[in-house]
């Protein structure tokens, strides 16, 4: 049976979303933009997928801006707000040193553009501390953003918290959010969290790829980071990518039906997944928390005395899909972030693995990714560097 | 500027003797075959120690990198060549003088620039002899463009003037690979990792004329499929200038681990590497190759000391073992590499079977009686599985 434990890099999409997004091809194709029939139908399915998405956020259908996914989506909003806010409020920004690199990156070209970042610590279980990010608040920041669920260990941030102490502080702070490991494992209101800004990435709720949104709070100034004919209220010029939009709103829409109950079992299994292979195998620690204040869906075990890269691939061998939970080794010299801020020792970096789950995800294939490991590990760890 | 010629020059094989022949028919072979690949018609010719290629509807960047992976040239120059009349008589030094003056003009829109005009002249019944001829055209030049500058001992531009066969002009010689015509030599096998010193050793031997095959060693299924579609990668760059490599893939996970449970594990690269060229001396005879090639590198690493290639060296016994880089430090290595456009395929970051099981503290200093030693650990089953690995050689075509 095929284990595909690697859904937080992407998910199967939905089959009624893989159907809805062919028929949009080949049937409703048309441009929004065009004034006839065709183009009205094409607006009328974009709008569709606005109401569906905002339905999940409580929020209002115009703050949602279609993008290219999430990575698009951080761009569109420190770039944006960073240019918006420079000449008012000034030129600070704050994140944490786990966010992902489409945040990262887009820190550090803003440091080269002239922009301050003050990147946030985290603690052993990958969080932000509140009384932290209080402190970094200045007169003069623009913008913290801090993500909900970290990529690698998933681990959550106390976002509501932070929302709160931003408005306090400083009440001209932009916060944005990355939800895109989040959004679809938690319940999330915007306007009650004191977000104004929040990135979502289509495939990671089994829509198709190359999908995503910006949420953008109403009154929250930012400017656009591309130009041309002024779609999406000139905030995102391109045609829209109306197949991809239409599964997208589909895929939030389903994601967000029987939540509770997905992440119930997710949930469960994950404990299970962890309870299990700690019993069954020694020298096994898993990085961040288990209890309910983390992602559900996100399990990242570093294996003592066995190399991540070999031993995806042993896994591999028996039909389980897995990530690396980090990249480090002679040839690689980018070491995982988010391990090395929780303050993994140095030896685990390298033997460190992310399971993540989805809806689809089933009890038989916790177990027989259990049963691999036990088969696996203590082989591997015969043939370890010694 | 649209020319419709190269002159095609080579060195080394003009030295070659009765030989001549055979090295210039490679030469000719390599030639088509790359040419062959370009859009465009060509015709290559040979006459008196040079080749001609005519070229018409054809894209010359195309035709000029395809023509710098011909092994055995030199120089490539782009040419205008003008045939003589009807009756085979050369043009007249009046005649001649508007033919360069003319080469002169299309070919450097910037005329603040010195030349020197070199005549060769084959056909000795022309009226002027080389210095005179090279002065008339000189001053033709000079009087058609004037802002041009003559100048003898350090001229900006040297154009050349051959009286032969036909008339030929070029002022430009772009620079060949050099070495000697593929399939001059003989086979060889090289030893291919996924590094960036094998692709290089393999380039180089190739370059004297060498056809390649080459051997990889493989570790499923704890390494990944794009360590081997990177092997392939490499393979291919060799390939692009030997038109094709056989790939040998060696599964060699077994081998491997039965070392590990056997020997010491700080010894655990040497004996490994010693058994990478037993199998690999064992294909190569297969295939009649009459070497081995490996990217070794004196000190590079723990396997590459003089106490450790030693030991590795010891097992081969038919054959010798080609170490073109030696002696390069890694810069020199990467300039290559990249010169060749492996480096970046190189520098990918997949683990292989050099880097899953390995000691953290391999011995440095290897001794050839304790090594052979601890091999006799493997005598019940090695022989067996060396073998197995060779009768399940999964064979890959590689073209360029």
């Amino acid at each position: 049976m095929e284990c595909y434990l690697d859904n937080s890099a992407t998910t199967r999409a939905f089959d009624d979303v893989a159907q809805l997004v062919a028929d949009t091809m080949t049937k409703t194709y048309g441009n929004p933009s065009s004034m006839h029939h065709y183009g009205k139908v094409a607006e009328d399915i974009v709008k569709k997928a606005k109401k569906q998405i905002a339905a999940t956020l409580h929020c209002n259908e115009k703050e949602i801006f279609f993008t290219s996914g999430g990575t698009e989506s951080d761009n569109m909003a420190l770039i944006g707000a960073a240019r918006s806010r420079e000449k008012e409020v000034g030129k600070h920004l704050i994140t944490s040193s786990v966010e992902h690199p489409a945040i990262l990156e887009t820190m550090k070209y803003l440091e080269k553009q002239g922009f301050e970042v003050t990147y946030l610590p985290v603690d052993k279980n990958g969080q932000v501390s509140v009384d932290d990010l209080k402190n970094a608040i200045r007169p003069d920041t623009i913008l913290v953003s801090i993500m909900l669920v970290n990529n690698e260990i998933g681990a959550l941030m106390p976002i509501e918290e932070c929302g709160k102490v931003i408005k306090q502080v400083n009440p001209k702070t932009y916060f944005h959010v990355d939800a895109v490991q989040g959004y679809g494992k938690f319940h999330i209101n915007p306007s009650k969290m004191g977000i104004d800004l929040m990135s979502v990435s289509g495939h990671k709720i089994h829509g198709p790829k190359g999908t995503g949104f910006l949420y953008v709070k109403n009154g929250v100034r930012i400017v656009p980071i591309n130009y041309g004919g002024g779609q999406q209220q000139g905030m995102r010029s391109g045609t829209e990518n109306v197949p991809g939009i239409a599964g997208l709103g589909r895929a939030a829409e389903e994601i967000y039906e029987n939540l509770d109950s997905h992440v119930a079992t997710m949930r469960e299994l994950k404990s299970y997944f962890i309870k299990t292979v700690c019993d069954k195998l020694p020298d096994i620690s898993v990085n961040g928390k288990t209890d309910d204040d983390c992602a559900p869906h996100i399990i990242s075990l570093s294996i003592k005395g066995v190399r991540a890269e070999v031993l995806l691939h042993a896994l591999e061998d028996k039909d389980i899909y897995v990530s690396a939970g980090s990249a480090c080794s002679t040839n690689r010299p980018h070491v995982s972030d988010t391990l090395k801020s929780i303050g993994l020792d140095t030896e685990l970096l390298d033997s460190t693995l992310r399971f993540s789950m989805s809806v689809f995800t089933t009890k038989e294939e916790i177990d027989q990714a259990i049963e691999a490991l036990e088969a696996v590990v203590p082989m591997l760890r015969r043939y370890s560097r010694q | 500027m649209q020319y419709h010629a190269f002159i095609l020059k080579y060195a080394e094989i003009g030295l070659k003797g009765k030989n001549r022949y055979v090295f210039e028919d490679a030469l000719m072979r390599q030639i088509k075959r790359v040419l062959d690949k370009c859009s465009g018609e060509f015709e290559v010719t040979r006459t008196a120690g040079r080749i001609y290629v005519e070229a018409d509807n054809y894209d010359f960047d195309e035709t000029v990198k395809a023509l710098q992976t011909v092994f055995g040239l030199t120089g490539i120059c782009p040419a205008v060549t003008v045939a003589r009349d009807e009756d085979g008589k050369l043009p007249t030094p009046e005649k001649l003088g508007e033919m360069v003056s003319g080469f002169m003009g299309d070919v450097y829109p910037d005329k603040h620039k010195s030349f020197k005009v070199q005549v060769r002249r084959v056909d000795k019944s022309y009226p002027l002899d080389s210095m005179e001829l090279a002065r008339d055209l000189g001053a033709a030049i000079l009087e058609a463009h004037p802002d041009f500058t003559v100048d003898v001992h350090n001229p900006d531009i040297l154009l050349h003037v051959e009286l032969r066969e036909k008339i030929n002009m070029y002022s430009e010689v772009i620079p060949g690979p050099g070495g000697m015509p593929l399939g001059t030599a003989g086979r060889a096998m090289l030893l291919l990792s996924g590094g960036i010193d094998s692709p290089v050793a393999g380039y180089m031997i190739a370059k004297r004329g060498v056809e390649i095959e080459a051997v990889y060693f493989n570790a499923p299924p704890y390494t990944s499929e794009r360590a081997k579609q990177k092997v392939e990668d490499l393979a291919r760059v060799i390939a692009k200038y030997t038109g094709k490599v056989k790939l040998h893939v060696i599964n060699f996970t077994e081998i491997q681990m039965y070392i590990y449970d056997k020997c010491p594990h700080d010894e655990l690269t040497i004996i490994m590497r010693r058994y990478m060229m037993r199998i690999a001396e064992i294909l190569a005879k297969k295939s009649d190759c009459m070497g081995l090639i490996t990217g070794e590198s004196i000190g590079q690493v723990a396997s590459q000391t003089m106490q450790s290639l030693l030991c590795t060296n010891a097992v081969v016994e038919s054959m010798p073992v080609y170490r073109p880089v030696i002696a390069f430090d890694k810069q020199d290595i990467v300039d290559i590499s990249l010169k060749i456009d492996a480096y970046e395929t190189s520098i990918q970051p997949y683990e292989d079977c050099c880097t899953i099981f390995v000691a953290k503290h391999p011995v440095t200093k290897p001794r050839l009686d304790i090594i052979e030693d601890h091999e006799g650990n493997l005598r019940d089953k090695i022989d067996d599985m060396v073998k197995k690995a060779i009768d399940t050689d999964e064979i890959i075509e590689i073209t360029a």
